[in-house]
Formats: C-alpha cells, structure tokens, sequence
C-alpha cells in the first residue's frame, strides 16, 4: 500500500515538473523575455540591467533552476495589463469557476450515473437508447453550439433566462446547464459500458445462479466493480472543470478562471496564462491522487498486492 | 501473403458493399460532399467570402440570391460556409496527419529500443494524456502568437500519444510473432521491418484511432477559432463562423446554425464511420 502511494506521488510530482518545463521551454522559445516586457523601444542599457536583475545572462540550466525557485516560492510574475500579480488575479477568480463548475459536476453525477446503470440493466429499452443518443449528442455537439441553442431556445425565443453576466442565480442557469448536459451524456454512456462488462462476467453468472436475488446481485457485486472505471472518469472530470469552464464562461460572459485565461492568452498576458496552466496541472494531479487513492479502497486486489510488494 | 491478403479483403468488400448500413453510407456520403466542397470550395460558392452586398445585410435564408442569408456585411452565408469547411477539414486533415505520423514513430521507437526510449515516451504520453489539450494549446499560442500553420502544427500535437500507445503495444506484440522474426532472421533493417511488415498489420486499428482523433481535432480547432484564438479573419473556419455568429444570434441566427450544422454532421459521421469500421477491421477494439 505504501509503495503505491509512493509510486503514485513521485508520477504526480513527475507530471508538475514536465508542467513547470513545459512552460520554462515555451517561454524561452517565444522571445527575449526583457523585450517583451520592457519592449522594444527600451534603451540598451534598460533592457541590460533587466537582464542583469532577472539572471537572463545566466546559463540556461541555472535560469532553469531558478525558475523552479521562484514557482516553488509562489512567485507567478505579475499580470502585463494591471500590474498585480498574477496568481492574485487567478485567485479572486476562483469562486465565481467554482460556482458554475461544482453544481455542474454535481448534476452531471446525479443524472448521469443513474442513467448509465439504469441504460445497463434496461438493455434495449427506451431509456437505453435515450442514453446511447445522448451520449452520441454529447460527443458531436461541441459546448460552444450547445450554449449558443440554449441561449437561442431560453434567452432569445422564450425569454425565461438571461443569456450572460453574473448579476444573480439565474444567470448561472444556462451556464451550468451547458457544462452539466454534456457531461452527463459522457458518464451515462461510460457508466452504461463499464456495468455491461461487469454483468458480462462469470461471478455475475454465478451469483445468480447460487441463488441471490438479483437485486442483490447487481447491490452488491455489479455496482461495487463497476465503480472503480466510473471512478477514473470521474477524477477526469474534476481534473479538467476549469479546461471546461473555458468556453462555457467565454459564452455567458462569466468572470471566472476559464474567461480570465481567454482574455490573457488574447493578450498575451504571460504571466497570467502560466499561472493558470499550473493551476490546471495542480487541479489534474490532485484529482489523480484523489482516484488512486479511492481506488485503494474501492479495489481490494490492490490493498493486496501492495501489502506483497 | 499481402497480395492474397490483399485480394482476400477485396473480395470480402465486394461481396458485402450491398450490407453497408444506411447510416454508414449516408455518413460516407456526407463526408465526400465535404472532401469535394473542401477541394472546389471557391469554384462552387457563388459569391467570393469576403464579397460585401450591403444592400441585402442580414438578410435571411431561403432567398434566390442568398440560400443561406447573409452576415451583416451582406457576405453570403453559403460561400463562406464552403471556404471554413475547406479551411477547417485542412487543419483536421494536416493535424490528424501529423499526430498519426508523430504518435507512431515514437510508438515503434519505444517498441524498438525499450529501456530508457521507452519510457521516455510512456512519460511522455502520460503527460499529454493528463493535461487538458485545450490550455496547454491556449499557453502555446498565448506565448507565440497565431498563424495557419503554427495552427495545424499545434493541432499536430493533439492524440499523438493515443497513436502512440496502441503502436508501441501492437509492435511490441508483432516483434513476438513469426512473420517479424522470420524477416529480421532474413537481415531485415529495423526500418524495414516496421515499415513495409508490422506497420501493414496494425494499421486497421491505427485508421480506426484515426476516426476517433479526426473528429476531436475538429472541435478543438473550431473552440478555439470560436473563442477568437484559433484561425484570424479575414480568414474562416466554421468554428469562427460560429463565434462570429453569436454577435448576431437574436437578429440573425442562421450566421451561427449553419456552420454548427456543419460541424455536428461532420463529427457524426466520421463517428458513425468510425464505430463501423471498428466493427469491421478490430473485433479486439471494442
């Protein structure tokens, strides 16, 4: 157990260093970081001492390093537009992210998952092929079309709801309805999948057929084996609610992370952009964590095999 | 043995094309509207893209001289709906390319050379895999600026690693059977061998991932032209048709409902294609 904990920790580590060099790389790449601050009509002897102030005379390994430095020490840059810094900017958007991105992401567990093993024991009946279009419709109807129809049906035709801002509950109606749908589609079709295989199985056949009721049947030995792939798509999701948010908050015109990142990368407002990209990598690797370590519980061969190992 | 394999999924093809599925053939059939519309686009539409009439602005579908209306410059909805679906079904075509070509040879590196290569490619892959694509593509094009090709470069990028562990898997698997041994046994170079001997065996369930990448990278390129960060006017894409529509979505919505159209039926038929074929060529992918 341990050692999968371990093993688990140092890949997640592993994936914030590629992170942290993904950027260092591509902000290299792009230009001379002093000419792109100061710009180029700064005099010589300016673009020099910035030089001088930030190590960008320094080899590029130990640049390297000092980069690492300074992420690790929380310092993120300040935003090019206003001046603050840019984990200051990133964090006051978080709430209003979280607001469309949980009630989302619980819509989507609620209809989703009931669907999914519903659609599964209901092979062939109505509800399951209401869940396979769905999930069809989830896949090819991108979120940008599917918030633009129901702004059409909701905000422009009837009229109930607003179609943009964030002035009261009802304006996030629509937004949370486009993050939820979709998302609900996918799981109920993942969900649909992974309890198929499951009931597919040879223990399945013999439960029922020592005589457990099937109620019991799909309780306590379908459902809890199904679980753990329904797990890993779930710890996706939550991994990546702020790559989600991204159109949907561009849509409705919502202040949160998503629109912030697309405002920054329009102006090339770098400091801003690297710090939501370590964001999304922080949000990825925990939620990974998260599902491994749930998997320890949920999946008693593991327990096993890492009390062996 | 490629020849009569060869002639042995003619055979088969040609006794079951009356068995092709309406869905399948009807999605076969939209896809080649697409491919002749993205080959003649400017040829077809009856007005150049960028043409203005600001006599008829906003005018809606289903007049003789604009099918599909116009924008509110008076541009023909139509004709620009050819040329975005010429612009967008290259970057899809030029970046599914790419991946394929990337994800596979680092596939075959890590099967070749195992130990270090190998999982350097696997981090590699775990990485792409775990990062959403969308902001790592943003970060890019936040840092370098945009342009056509850096576009369907980056685009590149997307599902190289999903190519690559099915081609690492599937040669790891090949370089056990006896047609790898026997041709290496025969002093075979390396190249040739994963080339002209294992590339040919796997390749169905390559074109299948294909199918799976190909629609991705068509709504990942029209989210981003539809947040104003993918292609630039006066150049179109459909997604930036789209984004450019929803300025106009009270007065004018069919500036917006063409292009998505567009998009949803292009996406679900290279789907329905796809699950067809999985059928057909990899029972093992199901």
């Amino acid at each position: 157990m341990g050692r999968y904990f371990a093993i688990r920790i140092g890949r997640a580590a592993l994936t914030i260093v590629l992170v942290v060099t993904f950027a260092f790389v591509v902000l290299r790449l792009s230009g001379d970081p002093a000419l792109m601050i100061l710009g180029p009509e700064a005099p010589p002897e300016v673009l020099a001492a910035f030089r001088k102030a930030w190590g960008l005379d320094d080899p590029i390994w130990f640049q390297y390093l000092d980069y690492f430095g300074a992420i690790a020490k929380g310092e993120l840059g300040r935003s090019m537009r206003d001046g603050r810094p840019a984990i200051e900017l990133v964090l006051e958007r978080i709430p209003a992210t979280l607001a469309l991105t949980l009630p989302a992401f619980a819509f989507k567990v609620a209809l989703g998952i009931p669907a999914g093993i519903y659609a599964a024991l209901h092979r062939g009946s109505a509800i399951d092929r209401a869940v396979m279009i769905a999930a069809v419709a989830g896949f090819t109807v991108p979120s940008f079309v599917l918030a633009l129809l129901l702004v059409l049906v909701f905000a422009v035709q009837l009229g109930w709801l607003p179609s943009g801002g964030q002035e009261s509950w009802r304006h996030a109606i629509l937004p949370i309805a486009t993050l939820g749908l979709g998302g609900a589609a996918v799981l109920a079709r993942f969900t649909r999948s992974a309890m198929l295989e499951v009931l597919g199985q040879p223990y399945i056949r013999t439960a029922s057929a020592k005589g457990v009721p099937w109620r019991k049947v799909v309780t306590s030995h379908a459902l809890p084996n199904a679980a753990i792939p329904t797990v890993t798509i779930l710890g996706f999701m939550v991994g990546t609610l702020i790559a989600g948010a991204v159109v949907v908050e561009s849509v409705f015109a919502w202040p949160g992370v998503g629109r912030l990142l697309v405002v920054a990368v329009a102006n090339r407002d770098l400091a801003v952009v690297q710090c939501i990209l370590l964001l999304v990598a922080l949000t990825m690797v925990t939620s990974n964590l998260i599902v491994d370590f749930l998997y320890g519980f949920l999946d008693p061969r593991l327990r096993a095999k890492g009390a062996h190992a | 043995m490629t020849d009569a394999t060869l002639k042995d999924t003619a055979a088969r093809r040609r006794i079951s094309l009356p068995a092709i599925p309406v869905s399948v053939a009807l999605a076969i059939s939209w896809i080649l509207a697409m491919l002749v519309i993205a080959a003649f686009a400017e040829k077809i539409a009856p007005y150049g893209f960028t043409q203005l009439d600001l006599r008829n602005r906003l005018a809606a579908p289903g007049n003789v001289a604009h099918w599909l209306g116009t924008d509110e410059l008076g541009r023909d909805v139509l004709s620009r709906l050819l040329v975005s679906i010429r612009i967008s079904l290259l970057i899809a075509f030029g970046a599914t390319a790419i991946s394929a070509v990337v994800g596979t040879t680092l596939g075959f590196l890590a099967a070749h050379f195992r130990g270090a290569v190998e999982q350097l490619v696997l981090m590699l892959t775990d990485f792409q895999a775990s990062m959403p694509f969308l902001i790592m593509a943003l970060a890019v094009l936040a840092f370098f600026g945009n342009s056509l090709p850096l576009l369907i470069g980056l685009m590149g990028l997307f599902g190289w690693e999903r190519y690559a562990r099915i081609a690492r898997g599937l040669a790891i698997s090949a370089n056990a059977q006896g047609y790898a041994a026997a041709v290496r046994q025969l002093a075979a170079t390396p190249s040739r061998i994963y080339l002209r001997h294992i590339l040919p065996n796997i390749a169905s369930t390559l074109i299948v991932s294909t199918t799976l990448v190909f629609p991705e990278v068509i709504l990942m390129e029209s989210g981003l032209s539809f947040l104003g960060l993918g292609v630039q006017p006066p150049m179109t894409s459909l997604g930036n048709m789209v984004g450019y529509g929803r300025e106009y979505l009270t007065r004018a919505p069919w500036i917006m409902l063409a292009p998505a159209t567009t998009i949803v039926i292009t996406t679900l038929a290279v789907s329905v294609i796809g699950d067809w074929l999985r059928d057909r060529l990899d029972p093992t992918l199901q």
